[in-house]
């Protein structure tokens, strides 16, 4: 047998397979390089706060100037303040999401509110806040209070409320309104009675992401209702309040001498707060999934 | 020939798309029979159905003009209550679309609507209706399961009730069996012979044997006409006009 | 009943139509409260470039420079791991971690700023000022490290969307043609959805400029100067931090509080241009109305 010489490549001129697997690798390398710093972040801050959380610590008033005792107000008054959002934005974004997906007509006026719900989405947050001072705090004369801050944040969230409120709407067939119609149905009754009930686990969804972003908001918060210290919790709607982001902000750039402890442990909790609530909104999105119908 | 239970003259029919789909028709339905309309596909057979309940107010029309007239109520006025209209002509779809809620709140929707709270009085509304579309027996024992547990024959009866429990006038069915088997073809073929006593019938057939078998009355339509209006026997054994001979005879369409 | 159903119905349009009076109260509140700055702040001390509030010096421009900085060096760094990312989530990743990489960019998407600000001060800085041998570790290539985080889920989203949005046909013909995938997704994925792509690099953008906290607290709110490349590496002050850090020590209605409103109008504007003009860049879905009687 003649043995032929054989061709070789150059090493570096790959094979349409090569160049795939090295491609393919690099995109995983840069998946990685992506998540991990998140996962590093999240792990890092469990294993730094976990200590600092006890009873006392998400029960009790602060003490000495914040560095000890507990953070019961800040965390109390992001409460109030996702309360205080979900009271405004919920009625307004899911009615609003309604009236996008049911009653508009693609006309001018549609495309204008289309507009306005893109470029309220973009508003920097800080704005909000610069927004809610002239409007809420000065103009309405509610001051720097709890009032003000929820109303500015409601407006901020709107946009992601009405935007899941609609798709979700969307995506319940067209057929059942058909029919709801053709029953005797008005067009609202349809609408409650057969499309809101289906359309309901994703506009859950959407209020829960649209609250975790608000409560996780420092700037719009700035200068219309959070306040520094706070030696009571808030009384009333009119109060000023503290408030867990703010607080963070608080105790790691203007307090000098903060046990870390306490610094991890205040970012822990609003780390939980908030990935909690995404969990949440998670499994309401796959339990609604797996139940569809349709 | 007893009064019609409803006139329609020079019906016209335009979405805006620009597509004519029924142009000028005029036609009395008969009471306590079965009316066929039949013809080849985007005849305008749905279009007519939906002009009748005025479903044709969810699709985007550019021009629709003429009368249709049941007894006094002036259907194509603009500010009839349509609500009510719907109730008194009730319509069963080509294809099984049963509500994502319960059986029994598949049925009692429509009376829910209409301002029934009365749980007893749903109860029986309910159950009547059922028995009506001869599905009691089947499901009588899981009326709260999903409606969509049921088999595509069974949906189909229920939406059947469903506008039965309305106790409707006018009862109009779009190809109600084109995504049946023979069995459920066959029972709802058997309920409608047996409810034209009651009501008055509109079909829009699934095929020319379903045509044949079930017509009191038949209306030929070809492209938004009318071409002939007969009794069921002169239409399929002794069409007057060519086109519809051509198209009984299975020459075109 | 029929006018109760009036009244929702009314109710219902209301509310829609309720995006486009707050996107107008915001603008109208901004320019109420900046433009006045126009007046008491001449042309030439508001574009110089030294922001001094105490000494009346009002030069916006380092805060603008500092602001297209950070975003510009956010953006070059999350755009390639944000499109990478939704490349190997959309094109390469098995289903099982795919399942897991949704919910993980979610969550990163979830974390408030301030959070990363804090991580920004305790980690990121000391880091980076021992590794790149810096004077000090609060510089603009810190917020820019941050906000490339808080851009890429975004960016993740979008482009994945696009990336989704292209038909399989496509990647078919182009298979049949015996390109591999690798050469498919860069010769016909990507091409197809560019303007999605493009969609996700301006919102990007957006969001990162709009940002305020986690910035302010690691980019050590100098006023500086622009400086070439070297400034990435210096102290900078955005125009979000500008107005977070010192809209709490203004007297309301003073020069320098109208100034701050003004700069307001900046980032606003900003933010109008690139929201609505990347929405216009996204096709609008319609709900496909199907045939139910037909
Ligand atoms: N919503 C609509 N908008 C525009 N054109 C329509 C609409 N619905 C029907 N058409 C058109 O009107 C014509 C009549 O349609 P129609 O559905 O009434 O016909 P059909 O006789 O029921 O046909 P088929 O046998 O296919 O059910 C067709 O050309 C169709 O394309
Ligand atoms: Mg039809």
């Amino acid at each position: 047998m003649i043995e032929y010489p054989q061709y070789k490549k150059p090493f570096y001129a790959l094979s349409k397979q090569n160049s795939q697997k090295v491609g393919f690798s690099f995109i995983r390398l840069i998946t990685l390089v992506t998540i991990l710093p998140i996962l590093g972040i999240i792990a890092y801050i469990v294993f730094k706060g976990a200590g600092s959380i006890t009873w006392e610590f998400l029960t009790a008033m602060p003490s000495d100037g914040m560095r000890a005792g507990g953070i019961l107000p800040a965390i109390v008054g992001t409460f109030y303040l996702m309360i205080g959002t979900a009271i405004f934005s919920i009625p307004l974004g899911i009615a609003a999401g309604i009236y996008l997906s049911e009653y508009a007509a693609d006309n001018r006026w549609t495309r204008l509110i289309r507009i306005a719900i893109v470029s309220l989405a973009g508003v920097p947050s800080v704005v909000y806040g610069l927004f809610g001072l002239g409007l809420f705090v000065l103009f309405f004369k509610f001051g720097i209070s709890i009032l003000s801050a929820s109303l500015t944040l409601s407006i901020m969230t709107l946009p992601v409320i009405i935007s899941t409120t609609e798709e979700s709407l969307r995506s319940v067939p067209y057929r059942f309104r058909v029919v709801g119609v053709s029953l005797g149905g008005t067009q609202w009754q349809t609408i409650r009675r057969v499309i809101l009930p289906q359309a309901l686990p994703g506009i859950v969804t959407g209020i829960i992401l649209g609250l975790e972003r608000a409560v996780g908001e420092t700037a719009p918060i700035l200068f219309t209702g959070a306040t520094f210290f706070l030696p009571h919790l808030p009384g009333s709607p009119m109060d000023a309040t503290m408030a867990l982001p703010y607080h963070i902000y608080v105790i790691s750039t203007q307090v000098p001498g903060m046990p870390s402890g306490i610094q991890y442990g205040t970012v822990l909790v609003l780390l939980a707060f908030v990935l909690g609530m995404n969990l949440i909104a998670s499994l309401i999105r796959s339990r609604a999934r797996a139940r569809r119908q349709w | 020939m007893p009064e019609a239970k409803i006139t329609i003259r020079d019906l016209y029919l335009r979405y805006s798309d620009g597509k004519e789909a029924l142009k000028h028709i005029s036609l009395d339905i008969q009471p306590n029979a079965i009316t066929v309309v039949f013809g080849p596909a985007g005849g305008g057979k749905s279009s007519l159905l939906k002009v009748l309940n005025r479903l044709i107010d969810l699709s985007d029309v550019e021009e629709m003009s003429g009368e249709v007239r049941m007894g006094k109520l002036d259907i194509l006025e603009r500010g009839l209550d349509v609500v009510g209209l719907r109730r008194r002509i009730g319509v069963v779809f080509s294809r099984p679309i049963p509500l994502p809620l319960t059986i029994f709140q598949n049925i009692s929707f429509g009376l829910e609507v209409a301002g029934m709270r009365d749980k007893d009085e749903l109860r029986a509304r309910v159950e009547k209706a059922l028995k009506q579309a001869v599905l009691w027996e089947e499901i009588y024992d899981r009326l709260d399961d999903p409606a969509a547990s049921l088999s595509g024959g069974q949906q189909q009866r229920l939406c059947l009730a469903r506008v039965l429990a309305l106790e409707p006038e006018v009862i109009m069915l779009d190809e109600p069996t084109s995504a049946l088997d023979p069995v459920s073809t066959a029972k709802i073929e058997e309920f409608l012979q047996e409810a034209k006593k009651d009501y008055t019938i509109l079909l829009a057939p699934h095929n020319q044997q379903q045509a044949a078998r079930m017509s009191d009355y038949a209306a030929f339509f070809l492209q938004g006409e009318l071409v002939e209006y007969a009794g069921g026997s002169d239409m399929f054994m002794n069409p007057k006009d060519k086109r519809s001979q051509d198209y009984v005879q299975g020459r075109f369409g | 009943m029929k006018r109760s159903e009036r009244f929702i119905a009314n109710s219902i349009k209301i509310a829609g139509s309720s995006s486009i009076l707050f996107i107008l109260l915001i603008f109208f509140f901004l320019v109420k409260e900046g433009l006045p700055a126009l007046g008491e702040v001449s042309f030439k001390n508001l574009f110089s470039l030294r922001w001094y509030p105490i000494e009346e010096l009002f030069g916006i421009l380092p805060l603008i420079s500092g602001s297209l900085v950070v975003t510009l060096t956010s953006i070059l760094i999350a755009l390639p791991l944000g499109v990478g990312t939704a490349i190997y989530i959309g094109e390469i990743a098995p289903k099982k971690i795919k399942e897991i990489l949704k919910p993980t960019v979610e969550i990163m998407a979830g974390i408030p700023s301030v959070v990363l600000g804090f991580i920004g001060i305790q980690a990121l800085s000391p880091f980076l000022r021992t590794f790149l041998n810096l004077p000090t570790g609060l510089t603009a290539l810190s917020g820019a490290i941050l906000l490339a985080l808080i851009a890429i889920p975004s960016i993740v989203s979008i482009a994945e969307d696009a990336l989704y949005a292209v038909p399989n046909s496509y990647r078919d013909a182009s298979y049949a043609l015996g390109a591999t995938q690798w050469q498919t997704i860069w010769g016909v994925v990507m091409p197809s959805a560019r303007s999605g792509l493009m969609t996700a690099v301006m919102l990007g953008i957006g969001r990162s400029l709009g940002e305020t906290m986690a910035v302010m607290m690691v980019t050590g709110n100098a006023a500086t100067s622009f400086a070439g490349l070297k400034s990435i590496i210096m102290p900078v002050r955005t125009m979000t931090a500008t107005i977070a850090s010192e809209m709490g020590e203004v007297a309301s209605s003073s020069v320098h509080y109208h100034v701050l409103f003004f700069i307001g109008i900046i980032l606003f504007i900003f933010s109008l241009i690139i929201n609505i003009s990347s929405s216009s860049l996204q096709g609008k879905t319609k709900q496909e109305k199907g045939q139910v009687v037909s």
